[in-house]
């Protein structure tokens, strides 16, 4: 009698379903706990692959929580690829659907902040332009000009304070999350990616960039989300991130 | 916002942005960031899952359901309201452990 | 079967281990008998970033083994064409002196389980397994290394025995074969068979890389003993003895430490290492 794949598959990942007929001991009696060691090292792995994807989470929720919950997960979203550097593409929107979590509705944003951060240290390198580069750059011509962006660099914006949530969830000590919605950008100057949070109109500002607008216009879309919208220190962060990458001014 | 006022803004803004860049250094900032990953045993920052080809002696293998307990940095963490005064942050009461999952 | 008349660097017959990232630091400045690594191909697919730096760096210093734990030669479907295309740019890019992979399979129905999966020893298994190896030393223009399993069960189908099943194997595809003591050891104790026995039948020849690592022992339902591979703990003793057999049969070999749970810090992996450099200077020239 033959195993199939979708047999073993099937019952790999439901602790339910016996071990299929046909895997046996040298005794040639039922596989029984022997497929368990199976069932162990995929679940195990996944699991730990999940808390070490998203420490801040696991964290939140504690051990026994992140551990419940990625079992459910692992089960309805297995890797679609055998890159498990990027697993849990899928986490964020299942976190959201959990009604268990739904008083903590913040949980799902940590995560895609979280997920952001894994994509960030796995892009590609690109040097970043000389600062003095914009310095040397006429203000007409700035304002006309298009930025490209480093591809670590990740926008992520919540109705939730996620940068406090992440910092008091991951950074012994750190102070309780502040009452506001909070932008993030990550930036990885080097090698390590580092979030920041984005003041008023930070965020719609770059987001405008990443969609090829000019300077210009991305500062149109900034003021007319934050009327007071200051520049510098979203500024300040792309430089200090190395994040752009090339300024293509026209002519 | 008329164009000469534009021109100007931005260049007081890169001006601005230029000093503040060089005399605080990204690295340095991101270091600091990194902190809290670096805790969790990690020692490169949101290196995060990877492969290996070892099994596992652990046991764990159940899941397929599960019920919140009452544990974790989310019970400890204070989230105030909302400055705007909506409630989208939620409640953060204790947790209705009797859904089922 | 692959043209091998290219010439490529090849691992040194000396000790290696499985490259972790916490050891970066420790393998540039103090790397003991050292004198090769071997990394998971699957962690460093990435685009960039900080593996892609190390290994760069690494690379420059250590000979380096691709060890692939994702292509799941053994899958009744297809290969993934994506998968295999990382892995020639991977491999392209490196230049490693050596690529291995796995006796098993991981995915199926776009699924990846993440765990080394057993097969039956079957001639529609070896007929789809020596496909794919021909597929993939096709795609990377080069020959690889199929690694024997850790067992812990058998499949009641089965009609050859492992070594013999591994030996038509690397005859029909020319490839070579990466021998697992551990994983002997492992199989021998779950499924009642001599470990020595094993190395007797295996084909030497083909041999390309010895593996090491340790095992974890738990039982199963009748109270046998049932020994995880779990690479979380030092090599055992017996194992170690397995070693010395095969070396005495097989002559001097690459040989790779494998600790990836609850991994040491640098000096005790350094000291397994230098174990295994010991074991080799027994072996007669």
């Amino acid at each position: 009698m033959s195993v199939s794949q979708t047999d073993f598959r099937a019952a790999l990942l439901d602790a339910d379903r016996p071990a299929p007929t046909g895997l046996q001991d040298a005794a040639a009696r039922p596989a029984g706990r022997r497929f368990d060691v199976y069932r162990n090292n995929v679940a195990v792995s996944l699991t730990e692959a999940l808390h070490d994807g998203f420490p801040a989470v696991a964290s939140l929720l504690g051990k026994t929580n992140m551990d419940g919950i990625a079992g459910m997960f692992l089960r309805a979203h297995p890797p679609a690829s055998p890159l498990l550097m990027l697993y849990g593409e899928a986490f964020p929107d299942f976190l959201a659907g959990l009604e268990q979590l739904s008083h903590l509705g913040y949980l799902a944003d940590v995560a895609r902040l979280e997920l952001a951060l894994r994509q960030s240290y796995h892009a590609a390198d690109a040097a970043p332009i000389p600062p003095e580069r914009l310095g040397q750059t006429a203000p007409e011509a700035l304002l006309a000009a298009r930025l490209a962006l480093a591809p670590a660099l990740r926008l992520r914006r919540s109705p939730w304070p996620v940068f406090d949530i992440w910092r008091y969830a991951t950074e012994p000590g750190a102070p309780q999350p502040q009452a506001a919605a909070q932008d993030v950008l990550i930036t990885r100057p080097g090698y390590d990616p580092a979030p920041q949070p984005l003041p008023p109109g930070g965020a719609a500002w770059i987001a405008a960039l990443q969609t090829g607008q000019s300077w210009g216009a991305a500062e149109d879309a900034a003021r007319a989300e934050a009327a007071g919208f200051d520049l510098t220190p979203t500024l300040t962060l792309l430089l200090q991130g190395g994040a752009i990458t090339d300024l293509m001014t026209e002519g | 916002m008329n164009t000469t006022i534009k021109t100007l803004a931005v260049a007081g803004a890169v001006a601005a942005a230029l000093t503040a860049a060089t005399t605080h250094s990204a690295s340095a900032q991101a270091k600091e960031k990194c902190y809290g990953v670096s805790m969790a045993g990690k020692n490169d920052c949101a290196a995060g899952p990877g492969t290996t080809c070892a099994g596992t002696s652990k046991v764990d293998y159940q899941g397929n359901s599960w019920k919140l307990v009452d544990e974790g940095a989310c019970t400890s963490m204070e989230l105030p309201a909302m400055a705007d005064g909506t409630a989208r942050m939620g409640s953060l009461e204790p947790l209705d452990r009797d859904i089922p999952s | 079967m692959l043209d091998q008349s290219a010439r490529r660097p090849r691992l040194p017959h000396s000790a290696g281990v499985g490259y972790k990232p916490q050891h970066f630091a420790d393998l540039t400045s103090d790397p003991g008998a050292v004198t090769w690594l071997e990394i998971h191909a699957e962690n460093y697919m990435g685009d960039g970033g900080r593996p892609l730096a190390q290994l760069r760096q690494l690379s420059k210093r250590f000979a380096i083994s691709v060890h692939g734990v994702g292509l799941s030669i053994g899958g009744e479907g297809a290969l993934d064409r994506d998968h295999l295309a990382r892995l020639k740019h991977l491999c392209d890019w490196l230049a490693p002196a050596s690529f291995s992979e796995h006796l098993a399979w991981s995915s199926h129905d776009s699924a990846f389980l993440n765990d080394l999966l057993p097969l039956p020893y079957t001639n529609a298994t070896l007929a789809r397994v020596a496909d794919h190896i021909d597929q993939v030393q096709t795609t990377l223009g080069r020959r690889m290394l199929l690694e024997n399993p850790s067992s812990y069960l058998a499949f009641a189908e089965s009609t050859w025995a492992e070594p013999e099943f591994l030996a038509e194997i690397a005859r029909r595809t020319g490839c070579g074969l990466l021998l697992d003591v551990n994983n002997v050891f492992v199989s021998a104790t779950n499924l009642g068979f001599s470990p020595q026995g094993y190395i007797d039948a295996f084909p030497l020849d083909a041999v390309g890389e010895i593996h090491l690592g340790g095992h974890d022992e738990q039982a199963d339902d009748h109270g046998a003993p049932l020994l995880i591979d779990s690479h979380g703990r030092a090599v055992a003793d017996p194992v170690w003895a397995l070693l010395d057999y095969t070396l005495a049969r097989s002559g001097a070999q690459p040989l790779l430490i494998e600790w990836d749970n609850d991994v040491p810090d640098w000096p005790q992996l350094a000291a397994e290492a230098a174990r295994a450099q010991t074991a080799l200077h027994r072996v007669p020239a």
